[in-house]
């Protein structure tokens, strides 16, 4: 379980993330939601201690991210984060290995390798393993990073806005892998998501924010109502029944 | 008009100090070099005098050659030292030297204009070349340039045992101006009232070749006038007294922050403080370590280049 | 994956060939006179260039792995220049009276101390900055660098013409006495820095992924970073202290390095960029010394060849 107490994240002047607490539990897919601005990312950020928090504590699994080693909770927690601009020239197999570092800290052994083999198999990278990353579609090289996350084989896998420059297709292709991350492997996912219409779709609960605070937090049968939306966007949108599904059409 | 009353008075009076300070060490060298006993007169006429002038003259020109160079680059990191132009004027000295020994010192300074005309040129070619991500791309480059063209001055003045003059070219020192030996600074300076009286043109043609040209104004001649008064200024300076870093740039910027971007109003604050932090940085290099002499460049050195890096730093938010 | 690791590996067989060969070169070439006498003194020079060009090399290297581009380099951030400003202050301070009275080696790791102080409080508070651009924090290096070296000749200039004497010859170590004393302090230097430096060979790997990837690998990244500047700033007093400053030659190594190894990883560049910097030195120095027969000008010939580099990194876009 992750745990957030009482997490600000302040700078100079501006407050980022206004006393979160929230409790993710294991397993499943939970998606964060909200308009611009509203510290999605940041709190991401401050869970995974890629920023050091202004106020609060965050644990997972009863392991406080402030205090425990980062190499002990690189075997608990991944984070994989919207901007990746390796400079370095790898291919789809070096940079997925690179996922075993927490483990074998650089020096691979033949368990580590099959664990790379399987995380590339299971975003079917097989026959793109030894391209490097710089001859790779944008779709593709998001997926060789999201095998490296999951090459780290923690628990709990964080994303921030995985479906970003991805077109339809591959979006979602990609929430369906997150899916079965989840479902198959096990894993806890927290995504970062714009499209509140695949958060519907893919997770077992949704969190709202807006203005660094979270609005609202439930399954997405609760959030995918006219009120809450309205609540979170300033939009007046309507919800249909989709298979089961709840959609929202706001193009128009 | 009454400040720049207030900031010429400052100036004579700096001035007055020039002339009046490290009495025993400049009569001492009177004496050396006049091998009598003369009176205080002769003294401050062949040594003092020219001496406190060349420094007004440097300082003035250089400052406002600098702020030619950033209305035309629309830039404010550009000035001689940072776009190859002073490292060229010091190879075409260099080559002049090698070459044509003979040539009168007006002949040397028109080749070391040449040369740093011919350098300047060259770093605006690559300029266009760089993708201009940011305003700082742009000294960077020219400091790099600098730095080759240096390479090539060094190559030769090593190879024939000239690197002493290269660093007096390179390195300001105004201990041994007399009287005779520094004149050919009056003509940086006539450039400079020039280029006061084209200030406006100038300013329009840093603004772009369309924007002039629709002004009905030949842009090409003006950008031409400003990169010429720049390179002779330059050279005038490097073969009269040595370089001194980042004058050209720290000055222009100042007073901007002090009257505003203005060019008519800012030139003469301009010149007035590129004379007034000369003159300073002289007086300080005379008597930190009185009797000894510590050249020019190495105090505009520090003085400039921790300017340079507090504006860098401080004013980011106006100049980025 | 077995192709991608064979290049390498043929690379450094082909590079240690060549620099074996011209080390080779180098001890016999033109040896008039008795081998007794030739061999131990060319042999020291070749010791103390091969230390200084591994020492350039591993340095740039692991400093573009932590500064995340391949354009900043120790030297372009004006360490060598630091070095030069720390070794004057303390002779400035402490006097070469007292100077001479301690044991070199110790004076040695004290300078390498301040040194590694110095830089890594200094650079630590110039990476900290959340977003400073990469063009500002070339330009501030650059200017630091210069601003150092004003400082240097400054205090150069007031110590006395004796104190100053022996400051030049600790400052540049020249080739032709080379004391076999500070040569054997560097090689301890250069073998404690580098076994310290191996063990951490994967973790430039990671590194070299950002900062986010890297932290989310489990890496302390605050201590990896400041662990790698200590370790440049040692090595970058040793290769000061045995050839003086050259500001692009290890830019010019590292980049080579990167297009010649066809792969990425720090256990292959590193080796491949000090065996490029070993053939470098002591292959220019051949050329220069035995070739052409002239002395000391191989650094103006890497400061030209490394400034054009410079410049065409920047107009491909490279440095972002």
């Amino acid at each position: 379980m992750i745990e957030i107490a009482h997490v600000s994240k302040t700078y100079a002047d501006t407050v980022v993330v206004r006393d979160v607490s929230l409790r993710i539990p294991r397993g499943g897919v939970t998606s964060i939601i909200g308009p611009n601005g509203a510290g999605k990312s940041t709190l991401l950020s401050l869970v995974s201690r890629l920023l050091p928090m202004t106020a609060g504590t965050v644990t997972v699994d009863g392991l406080d991210v402030t205090q425990t080693p980062s190499d002990i909770l690189a075997k608990r927690l991944s984070i994989l984060r919207q901007e990746n601009r390796v400079t370095s020239r790898l291919t789809v197999r070096d940079l997925v290995e690179f996922g075993r570092y927490p483990y074998s800290k650089g020096r691979l052994t033949a368990e580590d390798r099959a664990h790379a083999a399987r995380a590339i198999g299971f975003l079917g990278l097989e026959a793109l393993a030894d391209r490097y990353l710089d001859e790779l579609s944008g779709g593709q090289r998001q997926r060789a990073y999201v095998a490296m996350v999951l090459c780290q084989d923690t628990d709990y896998a964080l994303f921030d806005e995985p479906l970003n420059n991805l077109d339809m297709k591959h979006a979602v292709g990609m929430m369906k892998l997150l899916r079965r991350a989840a479902d198959d492997l096990g894993k806890t996912v927290v995504l970062v998501l714009h499209d509140i219409n695949f958060a519907s779709c893919y997770s077992d609960t949704i969190i709202a924010m807006r203005d660094g605070a979270v609005l609202h937090h439930g399954t997405p049968q609760e959030i995918m109502t006219r009120d809450v939306i309205r609540d979170i966007y300033d939009m007046d949108v309507e919800i249909q029944d989709v298979r089961g599904y709840r959609i929202s059409s706001y193009y128009i | 008009m009454k400040r720049l009353l207030l900031a010429t008075f400052a100036i004579l009076a700096l001035a007055l100090i020039s002339l009046l300070i490290g009495a025993s060490s400049v009569s001492l060298s009177s004496l050396l070099l006049f091998r009598e006993e003369q009176g205080t007169a002769q003294v401050l006429l062949a040594s003092r005098l020219p001496r406190t002038l060349a420094l007004i003259l440097a300082g003035s020109s250089l400052a406002v050659a600098g702020m030619i160079m950033q209305l035309l680059t629309q830039n404010r990191y550009v000035e001689p030292t940072t776009a190859g132009t002073a490292e060229s004027a010091s190879l075409g000295l260099l080559a002049v030297t090698l070459l044509a020994p003979d040539v009168p010192v007006i002949g040397k300074m028109l080749v070391a204009a040449a040369f740093a005309l011919a350098g300047t040129a060259l770093f605006l070619r690559i300029l266009k070349l760089v993708p201009l991500r940011s305003p700082l791309i742009v000294p960077l480059v020219g400091i790099v340039l600098g730095g080759i063209i240096g390479a090539v001055a060094n190559f030769f003045a090593y190879r024939f045992n000239l690197m002493q003059s290269l660093n007096a070219w390179t390195n300001g020192d105004f201990s041994s101006v007399l009287r005779g030996r520094y004149e050919l600074l009056w003509v940086g300076f006539a450039l400079m009232i020039l280029a006061y009286l084209a200030a406006d043109r100038l300013t329009l043609a840093g603004m772009g070749r369309d924007f002039t040209t629709n002004l009905g104004l030949k842009y090409r001649r003006i950008v031409a006038f400003g990169l010429v008064v720049v390179s002779m200024v330059t050279a005038t300076i490097v073969v009269s007294v040595g370089m001194m870093y980042f004058l050209g740039l720290i000055v222009p910027n100042v007073v901007s922050l002090l009257v505003g971007d203005s060019t008519r109003r800012a030139l003469p604050w301009v010149a007035m403080m590129g004379a007034g932090l000369v003159l300073v940085c002289d007086i300080v290099g005379r008597v930190v370590y009185y009797p000894y002499e510590i050249p020019i460049g190495t105090i505009m050195g520090i003085v400039g280049s921790a300017l340079f890096l507090i504006l860098l730093f401080k004013g980011r938010g106006r100049f980025a | 994956m077995r192709e991608t690791r064979a290049r390498p590996i043929r690379v450094l067989l082909i590079l240690t060939a060549i620099a074996v060969g011209v080390i080779v070169l180098f001890m016999t070439l033109n040896a008039r006179g008795r081998w007794d006498f030739i061999l131990p003194f060319r042999g020291m020079k070749v010791v103390s260039m091969v230390l200084a060009a591994y020492a350039v090399a591993v340095s740039t290297v692991l400093f573009q792995t932590v500064g995340h581009n391949r354009i900043l380099t120790p030297a372009i951030m004006g360490f060598d220049s630091l070095y030069i400003l720390l070794q004057t202050s303390l002779v400035f301070s402490l006097g070469s009276a007292r100077l001479t009275a301690l044991d070199p080696r110790l004076l040695f790791g004290l300078e390498v101390v301040t040194m590694v102080l110095f830089a890594v409080l200094l650079y630590r508070w110039l990476f900290s900055g959340t977003s400073r651009s990469l063009h500002l924090l070339v330009l501030v290096g650059i200017v630091f660098g210069l601003l150092f070296r004003s400082l240097a000749s400054f205090m150069q200039r007031i110590i006395d013409p004796n104190e100053f004497s022996i400051l030049q010859d600790r400052l540049f170590a020249n080739f032709n006495s080379v004391e076999s004393d500070l040569l054997l302090v560097s090689f301890g230097m250069v073998a404690v820095a580098s076994l310290a430096a191996w063990q951490l060979v994967p973790v430039y790997d990671v590194l070299a992924l950002g900062r986010d990837a890297a932290i989310n690998l489990g890496l302390d990244y605050g201590r990896a970073v400041t662990t790698v500047l200590v370790l440049v700033a040692v090595l970058v007093s040793v290769s000061t202290a045995l050839v003086g400053p050259v500001t692009f030659f290890g830019l010019l190594v590292a980049n080579l390095a990167y297009q010649v190894a066809g792969t990425h990883k720090h256990r292959f560049i590193l080796p491949v960029a000090a065996l490029l910097a070993v053939i470098c030195l002591v292959g220019g120095q051949l050329i220069l010394e035995r070739v052409f027969a002239f002395d000391t000008a191989l650094s103006i010939v890497i400061e030209f060849l490394g400034g054009i580099l410079f410049l065409v990194l920047l107009i491909r876009g490279i440095a972002r």
